[in-house]
């Protein structure tokens, strides 16, 4: 009985904003207001409606399919020409900067394309990869955990780089001397604690990590914890509520 | 005459359908009357199951393909993965009950939610595995549209076990299984681990493993609500309840040498609802049982382990409560942010708890006198001498920063605990043949359950397992004797 009801009323309330009513409301509102009015509106219908339910699913789904398709290993690159090319091949596709030793930084330009020039550099070893805002998952480390002679790797603004990724780091801790992570929204103080297996540290940034609780302490936790690495970002005070009388 | 029918049925609506609670006496004849009306209507008005004198929304409903006991983290993976293989959508009704749904006794969340692969059976490591790759993409299996994706504070940290001289030999062993199935774990000899961890005192070790990836703890509570929240949406129907008997039916049947055999099926759960007198008979074809630590309990309400001793009929299910402390303390000079989940060579455990320097910790009490000193499961109260004679020596011999420490809180939790060889058992019973398991993990059921629930659900739906081959952990080993254990290093 009661999930008729429920209905009736919603359904009252959504017609009662009228055609009119919507239009003042995206003159008023902020855009992030009328964002979470069509949320809502979305969640009414996918919480009455079996096929827009079903349909979000699926769109969801797509979405991250696609994110797992952006991260697939280059096998056949990796068995041809090996993994450094194979790794530099995956930046480069997902649209960051690779430097080979002794070489120019490389990059795609802005239409996403890139000389294959570098396929001739079989020999010669990655030495910094600068993969921001790049779609790097899980999965698509396997392509820059290969580089064992990375020294310097910048993972900022990585949306999908997690406290998992961060766990697996510990397989470059024989070169990785700087390593910039700065923010990366789902980077939190749990993943940055087993970064103490990269004893060769020199740089760490770690500034601007929405997702750490406590910056300023933790940042005094992992100088602690890498007494040889250069921390930065996150200031001590950090986080800390002014008293009363600093406030004024 | 109908209408005058319904208005009499009306008028003694408070009597519900809670036969147990309808009173004697006087009332009797009339009574009688009633149950008379309520047939002639129920003859009249279409639809067979449609009562419209009472309202049961709050009953379980009468008929459900799978019921599942227990709503903890196993019973919700099973339902979870039940539904996710079903063939076509809404295909299988599932309704999962449980007693405690505030989960003020439940296993799951007074666990200290560590994962590991540091097993010695490659299956326990199969199962430990494919749970972490569930948990790492935990919002892609347990995506609810609209709902804000999980946090799960997984701290990927690894486990440190140390052995002693005795165990070094094992730990060795172990360490080559977990590595053949795809576990990143490495040897220590104690002077690497004096130097990756200087708060250590390596006295009495003489080996340690240390897991790299994968390994770490988690908020079990958070898993245990993404769980619920994804079963909701897909269907699930939950009932606040106890069950309290099973009807089924029997068939003699012989076997190819001539024994006799008595098959048993459950057709009918009786969900006694929270605090009331009332029950709902529920029909179904299927029961698992998930209800951990008293999953005993529920074997023996449908008549398992009552038969003569020694044959199969007389085969209990050997899981039982056994208590758990878990201690809370703060200690400033503590080890650092990189401190992992350590378990000594005496069976004390700890680890970090949030970055202000506190430690959960305990130790689990057969593995310092077998038999002997085992508390009563009868209640969750908190034994702090134990804490005092049995844990903090241990603790402070281990890891001299211990010797100053301040107890904060201290809880007790139970284990689903298999008396016969400490491993989960999954899978049908061969006699009560609708029954399946999936209990007596004895402590690593949190960390196993995505996994277990998957083998369960395929062995319901497909009748074997196919992801991970769990036959080793099937009931019929209580009554062969094959004791399936973890081969400890202390």
């Amino acid at each position: 009985m009661a999930a008729p009801r429920a209905f009736l009323h919603l359904a009252s309330s959504i017609w009662k904003w009228g055609p009119r009513d919507i239009r003042g409301l995206s003159r008023t509102v902020a855009p992030e207001g009328s964002w979470r009015k069509g949320r809502a509106l979305l969640q009414f219908l996918a919480d009455h409606f079996y096929d827009v339910k079903a349909l979000r699913e699926y769109l969801f789904r797509k979405q991250v399919l696609k994110v797992h398709q952006k991260n697939r290993s280059f096998t056949h690159i990796k068995e041809q020409y090996g993994p450094y090319i194979a790794g530099a091949y995956f930046v480069l596709k997902q649209g960051g900067a690779v430097k080979f030793q002794g070489q120019e930084w490389m990059q795609s330009n802005g239409r996403g394309r890139f000389s294959l020039d570098f396929f001739k550099f079989q020999a010669v070893p990655v030495e910094a990869v600068d993969a921001s805002g790049c779609a790097i998952n899980y999965q698509g480390l396997d392509n820059l955990l290969a580089l064992k002679e990375l020294q310097s790797l910048s993972l900022q603004r990585c949306p999908h780089v997690d406290d998992w990724c961060l766990s697996r780091l510990h397989q470059l801790a024989g070169s990785l001397q700087e390593l910039s992570l700065a923010g990366c929204p789902q980077v939190s103080e749990r993943g940055l604690a087993c970064l103490h297996h990269l004893q060769k540290l020199r740089r760490l940034d770690i500034s601007d990590l929405p997702a750490v609780s406590n910056p300023g302490l933790t940042r005094i936790l992992v100088e602690e914890m890498l007494p040889n690495c250069e921390v930065l970002g996150a200031d001590w005070a950090q986080g800390l509520k002014l008293g009363p009388e600093e406030q004024s | 005459m109908l209408r005058r029918a319904l208005r009499l049925g009306v008028g003694r609506c408070p009597l519900g359908r809670g036969l147990g609670t309808r009173r004697g006496g006087s009332t009797l004849d009339w009574d009688g009357k009633v149950s008379d009306i309520k047939k002639k209507i129920q003859s009249v008005l279409p639809g067979g199951a449609w009562n419209p004198l009472y309202d049961t929304s709050h009953l379980p409903p009468e008929h459900s393909d799978v019921v599942i006991v227990g709503g903890g983290v196993l019973g919700l993976s099973v339902a979870y993965w039940l539904k996710r293989l079903e063939k076509r959508r809404g295909a299988i009704q599932v309704l999962v009950v449980d007693r405690d749904y505030t989960y003020s006794h439940a296993s799951t969340v007074l666990s200290v939610g560590g994962i590991r692969q540091q097993f010695s059976l490659p299956e326990n490591i199969q199962l430990s595995l494919f749970s972490v790759d569930f948990l790492r993409n935990i919002n892609e299996y347990l995506a609810v549209v609209d709902d804000p994706p999980l946090d799960l504070q997984f701290n990927p940290l690894g486990y440190l076990l140390l052995a002693s001289e005795k165990g070094a030999a094992i730990m060795e062993n172990n360490v080559k299984v977990q590595r053949q199935e795809g576990a990143k774990v490495c040897l220590m000899s104690p002077e690497q681990l004096r130097n990756k961890f200087p708060w250590i005192n390596t006295e009495g070790v003489a080996l340690a493993s240390y897991g790299l990836e994968n390994e770490g703890w988690f908020d079990p509570w958070c898993l245990l609500q993404g769980l619920r929240r994804k079963v909701q949406s897909m269907g699930v129907r939950f009932c606040h309840g106890e069950v309290t008997r099973f009807i089924s039916s029997s068939d003699r049947m012989e076997t190819a040498s001539g024994e006799e055999v008595t098959l048993k099926r459950i057709h009918e759960v009786h969900v006694k609802m929270d605090r009331s007198l009332e029950y709902q008979p529920v029909e179904c074809a299927i029961v698992i049982n998930a209800a951990g630590a008293w999953s005993g309990q529920i074997a023996e309400l449908a008549g398992i382990g009552k038969g003569p001793p020694g044959t199969l009929q007389g085969t209990k299910l050997p899981v039982e409560p056994r208590k758990r402390y878990v201690y809370l303390w703060h200690c400033p000079q503590g080890p650092g942010l990189e401190t992992p989940f350590v378990t000594d060579t005496s069976g004390t455990y700890f680890r970090r708890e949030g970055l202000g320097n506190n430690y959960l910790g305990g130790c689990s009490p057969t593995e310092l006198s077998p038999q002997e000193e085992e508390p009563d499961p009868g209640n969750l109260e908190v034994d702090h001498d134990f804490f005092q004679d049995k844990v903090w020596p241990h603790l402070a011999q281990r890891v001299p920063a211990f010797e100053s420490l301040k107890v904060r809180s201290a809880w007790a939790g139970y284990y689903d605990y298999n008396t016969f060889d400490q491993n989960g058992v999954v899978g049908p019973h061969p006699l009560v043949v609708n029954m399946y398991f999936a209990t007596g993990f004895s402590g690593h059921g949190l960390q196993q359950a995505p996994a277990v629930g998957r083998a369960v659900a395929e062995m319901v739906l497909e009748g074997h397992f196919q992801t991970i081959n769990l036959s080793p952990f099937l009931f019929s080993r209580f009554y062969l004797g094959e004791k399936v254990e973890e081969r400890n290093i202390i």
